[in-house]
């Protein structure tokens, strides 16, 4: 067409393969659901029949609206533990392959220690690793790249909200030293 | 005409040179976000929505909506140059857009499909204008039984009428009131389903739930996926511009036809998929040549995209008139709105006038605006796809985590974060859907008030949901709506007799 064109192409070096084999089922991970939010609907049913259900002179207790939520929260997690046992389709679906466990778990670990990290070594400083190390752990980019991207973002963070907005983040030592 | 001049007022309110500036911010950021593979409206909103927190409630909504319509536009991008659909409701233009592009006509498509939207808000919008003062001044006569019956009615279209498993959606719903509930009660000052936390003595924030649910489950569903991608970007030339525009009278029926079909789905809960579906298999249906649909027919960029923006749109009439968001993203912008201390509902129109004609008056500026910078800057957004995916995701995190703290500053609502980010990817992997879950937190509070209100005012007895014309309607249609599956079974398995019978 015309001059103006520009051809996009992005590889993903690291996809997870199509034929990777299946780590769960389908039928197994809704069971669990099922079974945890039926846990759930017990535990704050009860919690709330404590409270009171019921009614009294004033109309009905504090209990009473969210008991009766957790009922129709159970009976409709036993709904779905039997449709799970008995639908034959979902049994046989993949819910995550092998290959697509071990990306997503690429993402989780590190979201996992930046919160860890945030709530000792504060914000800025665990944004800074989280970017930094994710792009040259995961995403294979230059050490060089990685870290000039991670350091100009947490910069522009850290003017946008602690100076320019004073949004106060939670901080650790390091803000401590440069007396911030 | 009296909507005419407040909507006037609320151009003039507008036109300042701070708030054009964060209109053009949050265009840029919401397409953006839109272009992004795997990232949408409400992600987009839920995400920078900590950018808003420092700023006046006016000047924070435009800047948020701006950031919707964008991201609206920029899904169109996707679509077309690369065949990723950024929303479910983004499906239906790729069937006629792809192609499109791989003819060469890449920069046809993309005009066709921007023109659209706008025509479709704009039609929307217009819906807005005259229709949501009348509703509010009607909703200000509502009493707590009639709110409860219109929360009702909401929670249960999303059980008729949905397309997953009744189930899930109810489980999905149940969860949303339950957790809206935790923390101290508003009426009696009692503690609830706290276990003895103090961290949960708060409650559970509402928008760390939506940052959560749709920011970080969405970055995990992405990575799950193939991220390589091929295709062009084309500049769009003036020529093209003009010569698609020339072409569109020739189109009006289907583009009133999806405009009314999304405007009428749109106001219903969770209707912006089915429209667009449905916006482009009428225009097939009606059509003289319906073989070249899915060819690279411009037709088939005209109708599901008009249909889909119409209902998008639409769905913040009833956010703004009775305070009930008709999408998911409806719903975090109302978030939003309490987070400002604005109580969204028909007292709205009365109280902050200035606010809602001014956000109304946003609506129109931020399409305009918006199609202009659309149409003039594609190729630069298109190559943000080239910015690897390994950069991108830990930056959204951190924005996540930012906005999560600056709620409420409170570091368990980081880890609260993280935690819905699991729920959500699991939710979305076994089909339990999200926006029942998002539009019971929110109104959660507030459906239980007018329940229990209702009920001390009628003394405990149920029969006050059927005690006037007004709310006995509601509450029916409600019930109606709730067993439509079964009904609508019932209904054809009855004519299904008659059928025989006559024959």
């Amino acid at each position: 067409m015309s001059n103006t064109d520009i051809e996009i192409v992005v590889d993903d070096p690291t996809a997870p393969e199509d034929n990777s084999p299946s780590v769960v089922s389908n039928r197994t991970v809704d069971v669990v659901v099922s079974l945890l939010l039926l846990v759930l609907a017990v535990t704050l049913g009860w919690d709330n029949w404590r409270t009171g259900a019921s009614w009294d002179s004033t109309g009905p207790q504090p209990g009473y609206f969210p008991f009766y939520l957790s009922v129709i929260l159970g009976g409709a997690s036993l709904y779905g533990l039997g449709a799970a046992f008995v639908s034959r389709r979902v049994a046989a679906e993949t819910f995550v392959t092998r290959a697509q466990l071990r990306r997503v778990l690429a993402v989780f670990v590190p979201t996992l220690l930046f919160c860890l990290a945030t709530q000792y070594l504060g914000l800025y400083v665990a944004s800074f690793l989280l970017i930094a190390g994710f792009m040259r752990l995961v995403g294979k980019i230059a050490l060089w790249k990685s870290v000039l991207t991670a350091f100009v973002f947490t910069a522009v963070m850290f003017v946008t909200f602690d100076i320019v907005f004073d949004v106060i983040m939670p901080k650790g030592p390091l803000e401590a030293a440069l007396g911030r | 005409m009296e909507a005419f001049g407040l909507l006037l007022h609320g151009f003039a309110v507008l036109l300042t040179g701070k708030t054009l500036l964060l209109m053009m911010v949050g265009l840029v950021l919401g397409i953006f976000v839109g272009v992004l593979p795997g990232l949408g409206g409400p992600n987009g909103v839920a995400i920078l929505l900590p950018l808003t927190f420092t700023m006046d409630p006016t000047s924070a909504i435009v800047m948020l909506s701006c950031i919707y319509w964008g991201a609206l536009f920029g899904g169109a991008i996707t679509s077309i140059l690369f065949n990723i659909p950024g929303e479910a409701w983004s499906v239906a233009t790729t069937f006629d857009g792809y192609p499109m592009a791989q003819q060469g006509r890449a920069a046809e498509a993309l005009t066709a499909a921007f023109t659209s939207s706008f025509i479709g808000s704009l039609v929307a919008v217009l819906l807005i204008t005259f229709l949501a003062p009348m509703i509010s001044s009607f909703a200000l006569k509502f009493g707590p039984p009639e709110f409860f019956a219109v929360y009702l009615l909401t929670f249960c279209s999303f059980v008729g009428l949905g397309r997953e498993a009744k189930h899930k959606t109810v489980i999905s719903m149940a969860l949303g009131l339950l957790l809206a509930g935790v923390g101290m009660d508003t009426v009696s000052g009692q503690l609830r389903m706290t276990f003895g936390s103090a961290e949960l003595l708060r409650g559970i924030n509402f928008l760390v739930a939506v940052i959560g649910l749709f920011g970080i489950s969405e970055i995990l569903l992405t990575m799950e996926e193939r991220l390589a991608l091929r295709g062009h970007a084309a500049g769009i030339s003036l020529r093209v511009v003009l010569s698609v525009w020339k072409d569109l009278p020739k189109y009006w029926v289907t583009l009133l036809r999806s405009s009314v079909i999304g405007c009428w789905l749109g106001i219903t809960p969770g209707g912006a998929i089915a429209a667009s579906f449905m916006g482009y298999n009428l225009a097939k249906r009606f059509s003289k040549d319906q073989e070249s649909f899915g060819k690279g027919r411009i037709e088939g960029v005209f109708a599901p995209e008009t249909a889909a923006h119409a209902s998008g749109t639409s769905a913040l009439l009833p956010m703004l008139a009775l305070g009930i968001p008709g999408s998911g993203t409806a719903a975090i912008l109302l978030g939003g709105l309490m987070v400002w201390g604005l109580n969204p509902g028909p007292l709205l129109f009365v109280e902050h006038k200035d606010f809602v004609w001014g956000l109304i008056a946003s609506m129109y500026l931020g399409n305009v605006v918006g199609l202009v910078l659309v149409l003039t800057t594609v190729p630069i957004f298109a190559s943000i796809l080239r910015v690897p995916f390994a950069a991108v995701a830990p930056m959204i995190v951190v924005s996540c985590a930012i906005g999560a703290y600056a709620i409420q500053n409170a570091m368990f609502d980081i880890w609260l974060m993280l935690g819905f980010g699991v729920v959500g990817y699991v939710f979305k992997k076994v089909g339990i859907p999200l926006a029942p879950f998002t539009l019971a937190l929110v109104l959660g509070n507030r459906a239980e008030d007018a329940f229990r209100l209702s009920m001390i005012g009628s003394g405990g007895d149920m029969k006050v949901f059927w005690s006037n014309g007004l709310v006995g309607t509601i509450t029916t249609v409600a019930i109606v709506l709730l067993f439509w599956p079964v009904i609508d079974k019932a209904l054809t398995g009855f004519t299904r007799m008659l059928k025989p019978a006559k024959a």
